[in-house]
């Protein structure tokens, strides 16, 4: 997400009073206004129109949505004077592979314009680029660099040269160790054997891109009348189309335009490349998506309100626009000229019959009996912290599933319901007693995602919950059973004051089967979902509860599957 | 005089009504009522403007351990004293042996005769020099004691010179504060005592013992109650209040036509993102803003992998695609699923053909990595819906939504243009506050683009889809200001939700 920051003043006088109805054009326009003072206002622009991340940007494609403007606003590219060329030497193929460049001439700079070509320089470095991953663009003085130029690779200590921002000269790797920009994006040339670099015709470095310009070549000023503009990166086409934002925001602040003759090996490109691209639009399929009924004349309209040019069913469609992939992108633009706030909303006759998940109704009825039993619901968070899932509850570290990168102590996802109904108790130790909690909700384990039950009534004994757990099962009509202990209990409980939940007459794959089952526990066809018992003091302490706590924590899978 | 009164008092008002005229020990020691009870019946009445109660906090001057003692023994210098008007003249250890006092008593018991000029020393011995008369008059102290006790505020100089002087002297006296009542008897309690009739039999408690017998209740009268008094609160059981929201939503939805559909929390990318034509290099795809788990599954059918592939490289359907090279593996990376929308994609990749038109919705927790504060955090509640089908276009995406925020209690929505990598077109959804008087935004809705829906579906059939968050619209209704308030669990604070009356 990427906001501009507009001068009301320059708004004003030149695009229009900024009222409640302009506040609203500018909404429907699809770039929320954020805030506003006196002095500034905030616009958002989404990442599928980078080309209105300056004001000029902007302004360009807003007149036309307003009806200031009508159509493809067409740029002169001047063709390259001598020596307006680059050459790609084949040592970037590996490291830096594309560049787009041009030249600017006839520009008067003041302290904004500057300020706006670096703003949206850096916008762009940071949405189309991925934070200069994918492209980055460089802005130089022409009057200080000798045409040609050559883009090529390098081994790092044979650059040398100013960066901005410093006095002294440092080699490449000493960019990438001290300099702070260096640093930033030292990764992105990290393990390259050689770095990539813009030099002009006197051997001059220009830049390092993408990390950063020399602090003799690559500095505009307000003197500064005519630059060398260049995109380098890996995607072509995205160099290409930010190569055609950057020039035509020089070119709306006064500078005429000159292509480049690109030089690779033995081929020839010229760049820029403003010539408008054409999509089909067809009527009816416009028609149809939105619901509308236009003809081919306000169609034509609409397309030309979104700054596009409209013939016979072509679009042509301008070269900075980089979210034009299918029709239905015209299609959207038609509906946003047509404005968002026209469209009558409608109901439309689909014959559906509605339901629920049968897992949510049961989910339902159990939080209903229960409720009836005076008992609150809690609902804790999916992800939880090792603390309280393995070390308040006294065991090891097992079965983790850790998400990457958390920003916060909640790094795994919980594997029970017992230790977040404890941590709900502690937390409140200070409420009014008794207190009874129950939580329905998914746990994880073995990367299998199940939903349980846990309860807990403090104060209580085995008794009580017991109790509760039976009358859940009888209301349910699901029978269990409550059985001593076979194996192991988890290490919360009391010994001997635990008891094992069975589920009974579970279908089991093979039906036949009346043999004992896997683990030895009685027949196969009855199984384990969860324990009931006392929780043990030493647990008790760890989450400084001074009350006894009797908890049960069932699965309810198998209750899912015997309920359907 | 108001029968009902009369007929409300309670049995312990009854008992004191007819002792109203006494001081409080005195009702207590006829009511047969502790003190405590007394109190609380006086209060009663007084709360029935049967009495008026003025309290008043007071020192009482009260005899100490060691003056109960005296005052059944004598004072130590009345004790020496009388030793000496019997023997006239003692050695000093004497006296003491003789007179059984301690080293302590002793010495004030000279001190006092001393300074009454009663005895004098000479040559280690006490000789008696007081008259008879001065000797059997009570000492000021003496007198005092004997009135003991008094309200501090009726002494007298003299008695006010007598306790400082005993105060000096161990534990002989003892100040108590206490609160003083004093009880008036207002018109209305001289009306109702007159008529004796408070003191009559009223029935208590309605109890199985009183309905074994008619004649225990019949034609007699109960007390009446004070039905407007104050209680404690009592709590019951309930849902949590994020689960009725989101069952009511489930409601709205399935009253709309919709069947339920659900999902797992860890997703691939494949579902999650890549079927939903979202990027390899999205930033949204960064550690940085989901969590992503250090594990791979494999991916679903080999067609439909394919499918997806192309429509990223070099699109379908006229679409130029994203123009990229799509990685496998970075599709198999695991994710806690950004958005109900991989549940969407899921859904449309099964389904049967012969079911369209169909209508589903979800409504899930989903995740992102972020920190937590009062309006952010990693987990929140989406509710997704999508409806597939021929002829259907914007406006009825624009209805549906419409009449789900409606029921939600919204009765101004405002779509505004959005992007997101998998509509076109996009809409953002806002809904009006009536008493905040601003828009505010609740998420994301569009129509599936082609590249979406031609894998998951086999061809470019329309698909509305929408996934707007649900945490805000909860928040408001139970006007939350803080978005961790929401899974804080506080169980006091669960106790006072109310129920989401919708």
């Amino acid at each position: 997400m990427a906001n501009i920051t507009i001068d009301r003043k320059q708004f004003e006088k030149e695009i229009g009073k900024l009222d409640e109805k302009m506040q609203n054009r500018i909404a429907m326009f699809g770039t929320p206004l954020d805030k506003f003072d006196n002095e500034t206002m905030d616009i958002e622009v989404f990442p599928n129109r980078p080309d209105l991340l300056s004001y000029h940007g902007f302004k360009r494609s807003f007149l036309s949505f307003i009806g200031k403007q009508k159509g493809l606003k067409e740029y002169k590219v001047n063709k390259p004077e001598k020596n307006y060329e680059v050459t790609i030497d084949s040592s970037v193929k590996n490291i830096r592979p594309y560049t787009a460049c041009a030249i600017v001439k006839g520009l008067k700079f003041d302290d904004d314009k500057i300020k706006e070509i670096i703003d949206v320089q850096e916008k762009l470095h940071f949405t189309v680029g991925r934070k200069r991953k994918k492209l980055a663009i460089g802005i130089y003085p022409l009057e200080k660099i000798k045409l040609p130029i050559t883009f090529k690779a390098l081994e790092p200590d044979k650059i040398k040269f100013v960066p901005l921002e410093t006095d002294r000269e440092m080699s490449g790797l000493q960019i990438l160790q001290r300099h702070p920009t260096g640093r930033e994006y030292a990764h992105l040339l990290a393990g390259k054997s050689k770095f990539p670099i813009f030099v002009d015709a006197d051997n001059n470095i220009l830049s390092m891109p993408p990390i950063i310009n020399s602090k003799n070549t690559g500095k505009i000023t307000e003197t500064t009348t005519d630059v060398f503009v260049e995109c380098s990166g890996f995607d072509f086409p995205i160099l290409q189309k930010c190569l055609n934002m950057v020039v035509t925001i020089l070119a709306d602040m006064g500078g005429k335009i000159y292509s480049m003759e690109l030089k690779e090996g033995g081929k020839k490109k010229i760049t820029p490349d403003l010539n408008s691209e054409k999509m089909k639009l067809n009527i009816s399929n416009t028609n149809s998506l939105l619901g509308l009924d236009l003809n081919e004349k306000q169609i034509k309209e609409l397309i030309e309100k979104m700054g596009h040019n409209y013939n016979k069913g072509v679009v042509e469609i301008a070269q900075w626009r980089t979210d034009m992939l299918h029709e239905v992108d015209l299609i959207e633009d038609v509906a946003i000229a047509y404005g968002y706030e026209n469209f009558i909303p409608e109901i439309p006759s689909v014959a559906t019959v509605g339901k629920e998940e049968e897992k949510e109704i049961i989910k339902r009825k159990i939080a209903e009996i229960l409720a009836g039993l005076n008992i609150l619901e809690t609902s804790n968070y999916h992800l939880t912290t090792k603390q309280d899932q393995f070390k308040k509850m006294s065991v090891q570290e097992e079965g983790i599933i850790e998400v990457e990168a958390s920003k916060t102590d909640y790094t795994i996802l919980r594997k029970d319901l017992s230790h977040y109904i404890m941590k709900n108790l502690s937390e409140n130790v200070d409420s009014e007693y008794p207190q009874k909690i129950f939580e329905v909700g998914r746990v994880f384990n073995n990367y299998k995602e199940t939903e349980n039950l846990a309860l807990a009534v403090t104060p209580s004994n085995f008794t009580e919950v017991r109790q509760i757990l039976e009358y859940l099962s009888r209301m349910l009509n699901v029978e269990i059973k409550i059985a001593e202990p076979k194996d192991k209990i988890p290490n919360w409980f009391i010994e001997g004051r635990c008891a094992e939940i069975i589920l009974s007459d579970v279908e089991t794959e093979n039906k036949k089967s009346t043999s004992a089952g896997a683990g030895g526990r009685g027949p196969s066809n009855e199984k384990l979902i969860g324990y009931l018992g006392e929780i043990h003091p030493k647990i008790l302490k760890n989450w400084k509860i001074k009350m006894p706590v009797s908890l049960f924590e069932i699965n309810l899978e198998e209750t899912f599957r015997k309920l359907n | 005089m108001d029968e009902k009164l009369i007929e409300s008092l309670s049995p312990n008002e009854r008992k004191i009504l007819p002792y109203l005229k006494e001081n409080i020990n005195e009702i207590s020691r006829q009511s047969k009522l502790d003190r405590t009870s007394v109190l609380r019946a006086l209060e009663y009445l007084e709360n029935k403007k049967i009495i008026v109660l003025s309290r008043e906090r007071k020192k009482i001057v009260e005899l100490g351990v060691n003056g109960s003692l005296y005052h059944k023994k004598g004072l130590p210098e009345r004790r020496l004293l009388n030793l000496l008007n019997e023997k006239r003249i003692l050695r000093l250890d004497e006296a003491q042996k003789q007179s059984a006092l301690s080293d302590e008593e002793f010495k004030a018991s000279i001190g006092a005769l001393k300074k009454k000029a009663l005895i004098e020393i000479k040559n280690e011995k006490l000789v008696l020099t007081g008259s008879g008369e001065e000797i059997s008059r009570k000492t000021l102290e003496e007198l005092f004691l004997e009135l003991l006790p008094m309200e501090y505020h009726l002494l007298s100089p003299e008695q006010l010179y007598s306790l400082k002087s005993l105060e000096k002297r161990k534990d002989i006296i003892f100040i108590r504060e206490e609160e003083l009542i004093d009880i008036s008897i207002t018109k209305l309690g001289e009306e109702v005592i007159k008529s004796g009739k408070g003191t009559g039999e009223l029935i208590e408690a309605v109890t199985s013992k009183l309905l074994e017998k008619e004649s225990a209740w019949k034609g007699k009268k109960f007390r009446r109650y004070d039905v407007t008094s104050p209680l404690p609160s009592v709590n019951g059981g309930k849902r949590h209040f994020v689960n009725q929201a989101t069952d009511y939503a489930r409601k709205v939805w399935t009253e709309m036509g919709f069947q339920e559909m659900s999902g797992n929390i860890i997703q691939s990318s494949f579902w999650n993102f890549d079927a939903l034509f979202t990027a390899q290099d999205h930033p949204v795809r960064e550690m940085q803003d989901t969590f992503f788990i250090n594990k791979k599954v494999e991916l679903p059918d080999k067609k439909l992998v394919k499918a997806v592939k192309e429509s990223h490289e070099k699109g379908n359907d006229g679409s130029k695609g994203w123009g990229y090279e799509w990685n496998e593996e970075e599709a198999k990376r695991l994710v806690l699923r950004t958005h109900t929308t991989c549940v969407s994609a899921n859904t449309l990749a099964n389904l049967d053909k012969k079911n369209i038109p169909a209508k589903f919705f979800a409504i899930g927790k989903c995740f992102r990595n972020e920190t937590v504060d009062w309006s952010h955090g990693f987990e929140f509640n989406q509710t997704e819906g999508i409806v597939i089908g021929k002829n259907l276009n914007f406006r009825h995406l624009l209805g549906y939504l419409q009449e789900f925020f409606k029921k939600m209690g919204f009765e101004k929505v405002r779509f505004r243009p959005s992007y997101f990598p998998y509509t076109e077109p996009s809409v953002e959804i806002d809904v009006w506050h009536p008493e905040k008087k601003i828009w505010f935004e609740l998420g994301g809705a569009g129509i599936f683009r082609p590249e979406v829906t031609i894998p998951l579906l086999g061809e470019n059939m329309t698909v509305l889809a929408w996934g707007p968050g649900f945490d805000r619209m909860i928040m408001d209704y139970y006007e939350i200001k803080d978005l961790r308030n929401m899974y804080k669990n506080d169980l006091s604070q669960l106790r006072k939700m109310k129920f989401w009356m919708k």
